[in-house]
C-alpha cells in the first residue's frame, strides 16, 4: 500500500520536473522560465522527497529527507529573486502576447 | 558490461575530449574547462575500472577525492594567472596562439 | 533496468561535456560545466562513492563553478571558439584523439584480472584503523601521506594565487538586496551545523574533513557574495595561523609518531582520537584555503 502511494508520488514529482524542464526550454522570457523552474523545485521535489521518505528505513532518515525540501525552497526562491532582479535591472522586459518568440 | 566499466569508458571519451580541447582551443577560460573535463574523465576511469566487478573499492575513491580538491585548486590558480594575463595584455589567449 | 539509467547518465555526461566546449557563448559553457559537475556527482552515487559525490557537487561543481563565473564576469569574453590555426593541426589532433579513445576503450573492455585487490586488506584492518568508514580510513590512516602532501599542495596553490594577485586595495563589498542578505544570514548557521556533523560523521559514514570544509567555504563565499564578508587582502596573523593549522597539526602528529619507527603509524587505541584531531584541523584549514581561493581572487578588480 505504501509502495503504491510512494510510486504514485514519485511519478507526480517526475511529471512536475518534466513540466518545469519543458517550461525552461519553451517559455519566451526569463521571468516565465523562472516561474516554470519554481514549479519543478517546489512541487516536483516535494513529491519526490515525500515518496522517498515513505520508503525510508527509519524516522531519522525520513526526516532528513524532508529537511531537504525547505532548504531547496529557500535557495531556489532566493536565486530566482536574484536572477529576476538582475534581469529587470538590465532592462529585459517581460514578454507580452504579440511579441515574437 | 557493468556500471563501472560503462562509466570508465565514458571517462575515456571525456579525457580525450578534454585533451583535444586543451590543445585546440585558444580561449584560456575554455581551456580551463577542458582541463577540468580531462580530470573528471581520469577520475571516472580510475574508479570505474577498479569497480568493474561491481564491488566498491575505497582506495581509488579516496584518491579521486583528493584529486577533485587538488583539481579545483589548480583551476583557481589557472584562473588567477589568466586574469593577470588579461589585466596585463588585454587578451585572453597565450601570446603564441594569438599570432596564428 | 539500472543499466539503462547508467547508460543515459553516461550519455548525458558526454553530451554536456561536449557542449561545454563547443557552445558559442562562454557563459553558457560555464553553466553547462556546472550541470556536468552535478551529473558527475550522480555518477559517483551510482558507483557507490557518496563521499566523492558530495565533494564533486560541493567543490567540483559548486566552488569551481563560482570561480569560473566570477572570472567570466571580470573577463567577459565570448569569442574564440575554435582555433584560428591550421586546419591540418585540428585534423591530426582529432584523429589521434579518436585513435586513443578506441585503443583505450578496447583495452578497458578486456582487462586483465587485477594483480592485487586492496579491498581485502582494507577491510581486514578496519578495526585497528580507528574509524569504521573505509574511505576515511584510507584517506587518513592507510594513505595518510597522500592527504598530508595534499594539504601542502593546496596551501601552495593559495600562496601562488596570493603571489600572482599581488597587493591591491580592498574594495568595500557591495551590499546586496536585504532579502538575499537575510537568506545568507539564515543559511550560515545551518551550514556550520551541517559541516560539524559531516566532520564527525566521517568516521562511520560518508563524510569527513573535505566535505565539511567545502560546506564552510560555501558559507564564506555566500556571505561574500551578499556583501557581508569582505574580500581578503594579504593575510594577517590570525588568518595565516588558520591556514597553516591543518598542515601543521598533521605534520606534528606525524613527527610525534616518528619515535615509533614510522611516520603516521597510529597506535591502534589512540587512532580514532588522533584522526579526529587531524580532521578537525584539516577542516579548518581546508575551509579557509577553499574560501581563500575565491575571496582572494574576487577582490582583484583588474580593469582592462
Amino acid at each position: 500500500m505504501i509502495e503504491w502511494l510512494s510510486m504514485g508520488l514519485m511519478m507526480i514529482g517526475a511529471f512536475f520536473f518534466f513540466a518545469g524542464t519543458v517550461g525552461l526550454l519553451r517559455f519566451p522570457d526569463v521571468y516565465s522560465r523562472l516561474h516554470a523552474l519554481a514549479k519543478a523545485d517546489n512541487l516536483g521535489l516535494g513529491c519526490v522527497l515525500l515518496a522517498l521518505a515513505l520508503q525510508a528505513e527509519s524516522l531519522a532518515v525520513a526526516l532528513k529527507l524532508l529537511l531537504i525540501w525547505p532548504l531547496v525552497l529557500a535557495a531556489s526562491a532566493g536565486v530566482g529573486f536574484a536572477i529576476a532582479r538582475r534581469a529587470h535591472a538590465l532592462g529585459i522586459a517581460p514578454w507580452k502576447k504579440g511579441d515574437g518568440r | 558490461m557493468t556500471g563501472g566499466l560503462l562509466f570508465a569508458l565514458a571517462g575515456v571519451v571525456l579525457f580525450a575530449l578534454g585533451v583535444a580541447g586543451v590543445v585546440l582551443i585558444d580561449n584560456l577560460l575554455r581551456r580551463i574547462l577542458a582541463f577540468n573535463l580531462m580530470g573528471s574523465g581520469a577520475f571516472l576511469v580510475l574508479v570505474g575500472l577498479a569497480q568493474r566487478d561491481g564491488v566498491p573499492d575505497p582506495v581509488p575513491q579516496a584518491m579521486v577525492l583528493t584529486g577533485i580538491v587538488v583539481a579545483v585548486a589548480a583551476t583557481a590558480l589557472a584562473l588567477a594567472l589568466a586574469r593577470k594575463l588579461h589585466a596585463l595584455t588585454g587578451r585572453l589567449e597565450l601570446p603564441e596562439d594569438a599570432d596564428d | 533496468m539500472m543499466f539503462a539509467f547508467d547508460l543515459l547518465l553516461a550519455l548525458a555526461l558526454l553530451l554536456s561535456g561536449l557542449r561545454t566546449l563547443t557552445t558559442p557563448r562562454l557563459d553558457r559553457g560555464i553553466v553547462l560545466f556546472i550541470a556536468f559537475g552535478l551529473l558527475l556527482a550522480l555518477a559517483w552515487a551510482r558507483l557507490s562513492g557518496p563521499d566523492i559525490g558530495l565533494a564533486e557537487a560541493a567543490i567540483g561543481a559548486g566552488l569551481a563553478g563560482a570561480l569560473l563565473l566570477d572570472a567570466y564576469g571580470v573577463l567577459q569574453r565570448s569569442k574564440d571558439l575554435h582555433s584560428k590555426g591550421v586546419a591540418f593541426k585540428r585534423l591530426i589532433v582529432i584523429a589521434l584523439g579518436t585513435a586513443f579513445t578506441i585503443v583505450l576503450s578496447e583495452a578497458l573492455l578486456d582487462p586483465l584480472p587485477a594483480a592485487i585487490d586492496l579491498r581485502v586488506p582494507v577491510a581486514a584492518h578496519l578495526e585497528e584503523s580507528g574509524v569504521s568508514h573505509p574511505v576515511t580510513a584510507v584517506l587518513l590512516n592507510y594513505r595518510g601521506y597522500d592527504t598530508l602532501l595534499e594539504i601542502a599542495v593546496l596551501l601552495l596553490a593559495l600562496l601562488a594565487i596570493l603571489a600572482v594577485v599581488g597587493e591591491t586595495r580592498i574594495a568595500s563589498p557591495s551590499r546586496a538586496h536585504p532579502v538575499l542578505q537575510a537568506l545568507a544570514r539564515l543559511a550560515t548557521p545551518s551550514i556550520i551545523v551541517m559541516a560539524v556533523y559531516l566532520l564527525w560523521a566521517g568516521a562511520f559514514r560518508p563524510g569527513g574533513a573535505f566535505q565539511a570544509a567545502a560546506l564552510l567555504a560555501a558559507a564564506a563565499v555566500l556571505l561574500h557574495l551578499v556583501g557581508l564578508l569582505p574580500g581578503w587582502s594579504t593575510p594577517r596573523l590570525r588568518l595565516r595561523l588558520g591556514l597553516v593549522a591543518g598542515f601543521a597539526v598533521f605534520l606534528t602528529v606525524a613527527a610525534a609518531l616518528l619515535r615509533q619507527g614510522a611516520l603516521l603509524k597510529y597506535p591502534p587505541e589512540a587512532a580514532g582520537g588522533l584522526i579526529l584531531l587531524i580532521e578537525s584541523a584539516l577542516t579548518l584549514s581546508l575551509a579557509l584555503i577553499l574560501a581563500g581561493l575565491f575571496l582572494i581572487l574576487s577582490r582583484d578588480e583588474d580593469a582592462s
